[in-house]
């Protein structure tokens, strides 16, 4: 660190030439500069956390949802009236509320003992699976990015391309059932990876950031796509005047794996392959090799001579098409009826979250889909059941991430040890000289 | 003021970072801390300064038990520290930095900025510093800056102050000048802890010499001892601090680099056209202070600087314009100077470090896959060749000790098919052991007929590796010198006296 400051203050005696004219050029040849280091320490410290960590901001969460849930219960309020005269009822009301609140999200997500019969009562847990596919696929994504050190924000704009790009092939060819859905499928991921590429091609060529790019990208493609919803001959269906599209045929439909019962389709086993493929390639793959290098060190990646620049593209391809595959999921496994603007039903930002709950790891990613998906499909019922607002659900939700975000805040809940970076790295020097002197 | 600390003991989890360390710092003395690097040291006035707390023992000023809480108390008693890395707000000024955490105001809280000034010049005035209260601290040199940090432990009334290596940033003028000042301020009475490394420094200004190793005291030493002695007692064995190295057997140019010059980002020439060349089985050594031209040169020759003018072949092989990627197929093994930034990632694990720059190809990728079981066999075997301190190749890069992660830089390089090796302050910030063996094996490459471009800042290493010697100032060449010229020469070619009587000054 002091280097580089030493040497410019070197340089700036010799002859100093007006800078202004070759700025522009200098930004033309060297684009990417090394991410601004608190921002990209920010995420690190994220991403480093453990698994422990996860669960535990998890924990924390429902902790906190449940005082939530019992603060807002009518029941709970009344009896808080008379509290001193006869605390037993509040403590009661508190857990009938709490108790009754979390049974429900369990029974609407997982397995209803209330429903006759075993394929009934696991009906929940086949709704939580299929929210979940979409989840874990944008997750996928966005986690790739992470990886290799990119903030990927435009779930949103990516998924509305897949799932129009799907979504199109699906209602406007005629083609043999199998081939329908395959090409409907490679269409829906392509226009994600397009579009992610985009970002990613201005990015290394430009130095634009990421972040302002994928944000403004998606009102671009949200209006654009609307735009085509609403245009004759596009995407709209045929003779309506609605903002969305006609049914997908049946040809190109993602089958549900459990016949007419359940709403699982058979996206739940791509996003289970697409899982296995991520984690190979960050983990075996060359490719996913560098990308992990120009994420943590890309000064270090340049030197070891890797095109950085490169590796942004390529990185925000396969980041954009996992989530297009999203939008794939989202037309022809939950929505088939045709779909409008609103399709991608916020999954492109709830993928952050799932990434960020999952650290980046592929099944970490998978596991924190899952759970996300039983939220979503549990809140249902805790609404319906139990008349408590879906919002809460929300908040346990933004919870969980507020809390992985502060590390420190949930360490000093639990009382876990404080990992001192300084003694950290004291101890595994010494350790390092202490091995030696043990072998 | 005489400090004492009597058997501080620092233990993180099952290790002892301290063991019973006692240490009496008489008023008025310089009292240096030796050890390698992961001795102990920087703990040790870390318990001092009150950021970590001891779990035994006890520190005594003027022979009464203080118990500090945080740096703030340890201020208040009188110790004052300057760390190696500068607490400095680079967009204050100096005034402004020195009255930083304790300033004085006028009513209503409004800054008594002429009261810091006036502070600042009598503290300078009083030991010469030479330092204006109204200059902003990021333009000014390291060396002043240093002194920033010490006129600011002088005001707060410091009277022990703690040098922490303070001269790995400095070059040999601005060491010799510290010297100076540490020497004034004993002279006022304060008492001086100085802790390094380095051999030569430790004999020039201490009055006495504790050696430290694993956390425990091993003895105290006159500044009178020889290197040999110190180093031993450092690295707890006798130590070679001249390399053996045998006559260079010289083959054809195969580095050439003609009239290079390069520019910047922010416009301005850094290398200004040079010219030299490097033979099969040479070592040729880059000397300069800091931050004239030879980042940018050696960054010219990987392809990592965009706007180069001019021409670098290797073995008859044009460079300029080539990827970095290239340029490393070409046989070009790079020691970056800097191995944290450019040359290792922390987070990976030493094998994946082992690959870091031959991801592509074979032997560790096959069908864009890696393969694991080659990585983890070469790693293995890199591990006890290049004597890798570690549990294992998959402890992650950032938790070993400098030496050891410079070592798995140079196992990577080394274990390519060379033509050209670029070693960029191949030794910075390494102790004595390290040293020695990063030096053994460069002379290794050279005797191997590989041709060796050294670039250092430290003259004893110039010394001790180069064949010949080229000398840097201002992004330009002063003169190219044989490996045995004096130091005193060296030391004005590196201000920018050309030598005389030397007809190969490009």
């Amino acid at each position: 660190m002091t280097t580089r400051k030493d040497s410019k203050v070197s340089k700036a005696e010799p002859e100093k030439k007006p800078a202004a004219s070759s700025a522009a050029e200098t930004q033309a040849a060297e684009p990417v500069e090394p991410q601004s280091g608190r921002w990209s320490n920010a995420v690190r410290e994220i991403l480093s956390g453990s698994a422990v960590m996860s669960v535990m901001a998890i924990v924390l969460s429902i902790i906190i949802g449940g005082i939530l849930i019992a603060a807002t219960d009518t029941q709970v309020q009344q009896t808080a009236g008379y509290f001193f005269s006869r605390p037993g009822d509040m403590l009661k009301a508190i857990w009938d509320s709490v108790s009754g609140a979390y049974s429900s999200l369990f029974q609407g997500s997982i397995y209803n003992f209330r429903r006759p019969g075993f394929v009934n009562g696991i009906k929940p847990l086949a709704e939580t699976l299929t929210f979940a596919t979409p989840l874990i696929a944008a997750g996928l994504g966005v986690a790739l990015g992470f990886r290799a050190g990119l903030f990927n924000i435009g779930g949103r704009g990516q998924m509305l391309f897949g799932a129009a790009a799907a979504g199109w092939v699906a209602f406007s060819f005629d083609l043999p059932y199998g081939l329908h859905l395959l090409i409907a499928l490679v269409a829906g991921v392509a226009a994600g990876g397009l579009w992610g590429g985009l970002a990613g091609f201005l990015k290394a060529r430009t130095g634009a950031h990421e972040v302002i790019t994928t944000i403004m990208l998606n009102y671009v493609a949200f209006y654009f796509v609307y735009w085509m919803l609403s245009t004759p001959g596009m995407l709209q269906a045929p003779g309506s005047n609605n903002p969305k599209t006609p049914a997908m045929k049946d040809t190109a439909i993602l089958p549900n794996f459990f016949g007419p019962n359940f709403q699982l389709h058979f996206g739940f086993f791509i996003v289970i392959g697409a899982t296995f493929f991520v984690w190979w390639l960050l983990n075996r793959s060359t490719l996913g090799f560098q990308f992990r290098a120009v994420g943590f060190n890309p000064n270090a990646a340049k030197t070891a001579g890797m095109n950085v620049n490169r590796m942004y593209f390529y990185v925000m391809i396969f980041s954009g098409a996992l989530v297009g595959l999203a939008g794939v999921f989202q037309v022809l496994g939950t929505v088939t009826t045709g779909f409008s603007s609103g399709i991608d039903a916020g999954i492109g930002f709830d993928a952050i979250t799932v990434a960020l709950l999952g650290r980046s790891k592929p099944w970490g990613v998978f596991a924190a889909g899952l759970l996300f998906g039983a939220f979503k499909a549990g809140g249902f019922s805790m609404q319906a059941s139990q008349g408590i607002p879906i919002d809460i659900v929300l908040v346990v939700q933004s919870m969980i991430v507020l809390f992985i975000a502060a590390p420190p805040l949930v360490r000093a809940v639990f009382r876990l040890p404080k990992p001192n970076p300084l003694a950290a790295a004291n101890i595994a020097k010494l350790q390092g000289k202490k091995a030696v002197v043990t072998k | 003021m005489k400090l004492e600390l009597r058997g501080i003991t620092k233990r993180f989890g099952t290790l002892v970072a301290n063991d019973h360390i006692d240490l009496v710092v008489e008023p008025g003395e310089i009292h240096c801390l030796l050890g390698e690097n992961g001795a102990g040291k920087s703990t040790l006035m870390n318990v001092l300064y009150g950021i970590y707390k001891a779990d035994e023992g006890e520190i005594l000023l003027d022979d009464k038990v203080q118990n500090f809480a945080g740096p703030g108390d340890a201020m208040a008693a009188g110790i004052g520290m300057v760390h190696q890395h500068f607490m400095l707000i680079p967009v204050f000024t100096v005034a402004e930095n020195v009255m930083l955490g304790h300033e004085p105001t006028h009513f209503g809280g409004s800054l008594d900025l002429a009261k810091a000034r006036a502070k600042v010049r009598e503290i300078s005035d009083r030991f010469g510093f030479d330092v204006d209260p109204d200059a902003v601290v990021e333009d000014l040199p390291v060396g002043v800056q240093q002194r920033v940090e010490i006129i600011k432990a002088l005001s707060r009334d410091a009277h022990v102050l703690v040098f922490d290596e303070p001269t790995a940033v400095l070059t040999p003028q601005e060491t010799d000048e510290l010297m100076l000042i540490m020497k004034q301020l004993k002279e006022t009475g304060t008492s001086i802890v100085f802790i390094t490394h380095k051999l030569r420094e430790v004999r020039e200004v201490a009055d006495r010499i504790t050696v430290v190793r694993l956390g425990k005291v091993v003895g105290e030493a006159k500044p009178t001892a020889s290197n040999e002695e110190l180093a031993s007692m450092m690295v707890g064995r006798a130590v070679e601090l001249t390399i053996e190295k045998g006559k260079a057997k010289l083959g054809d140019p195969a580095l050439v680099v003609e009239k290079l010059s390069v520019i910047d980002p922010i416009g301005q020439l850094v290398v200004n056209n040079i010219s030299f060349d490097v033979k099969a089985g040479e070592i040729v050594a880059i000397a300069g202070v800091q931050g004239n031209g030879q980042t940018e040169l050696v960054e010219a020759i990987m392809g990592l600087q965009p706007r180069v003018r001019g021409g670098i072949s290797l073995d008859g092989r044009q460079l300029v314009g080539r990827t970095v990627r290239e340029i490393l197929d070409a046989g070009v093994g790079f020691v970056p100077e800097d191995r944290n930034v450019d040359g290792l990632v922390s987070e990976f694990s030493i094998a994946e470090n082992l690959m870091l720059d031959r991801a592509n190809g074979a032997p560790f990728a096959k069908f864009g896959s890696i393969q694991l079981q080659t990585l983890s066999d070469f790693s293995t075997e890199k591990l006890s060749e290049f004597d890798i301190r570690a549990q294992g190749i998959g402890t992650l890069a950032g938790n070993l000790s400098g030496g050891n992660q410079q070592k798995v830089v140079l196992a990577r390089e080394l274990s390519r098919e060379l033509h050209l090796l670029v070693a960029a302050q191949p030794t910075r910030g390494l102790d004595v052991g390290s040293v020695e063996f990063v030096h053994t094996r460069i002379v290794e490459a050279r005797d191997a007929g590989v041709p060796v471009l050294v670039v250092s800042t430290e003259l004893d290493e110039v010394v001790a590796l180069a064949d010949r010697i080229a000398v840097m100032y201002r992004g330009g060449i002063v003169g190219i010198v044989p490996g045995d010229t004096p130091r005193d020469v060296l030391g004005l070619m590196m201000a920018g006296e050309a030598p005389r009587g030397s007809g190969k000054a490009a």
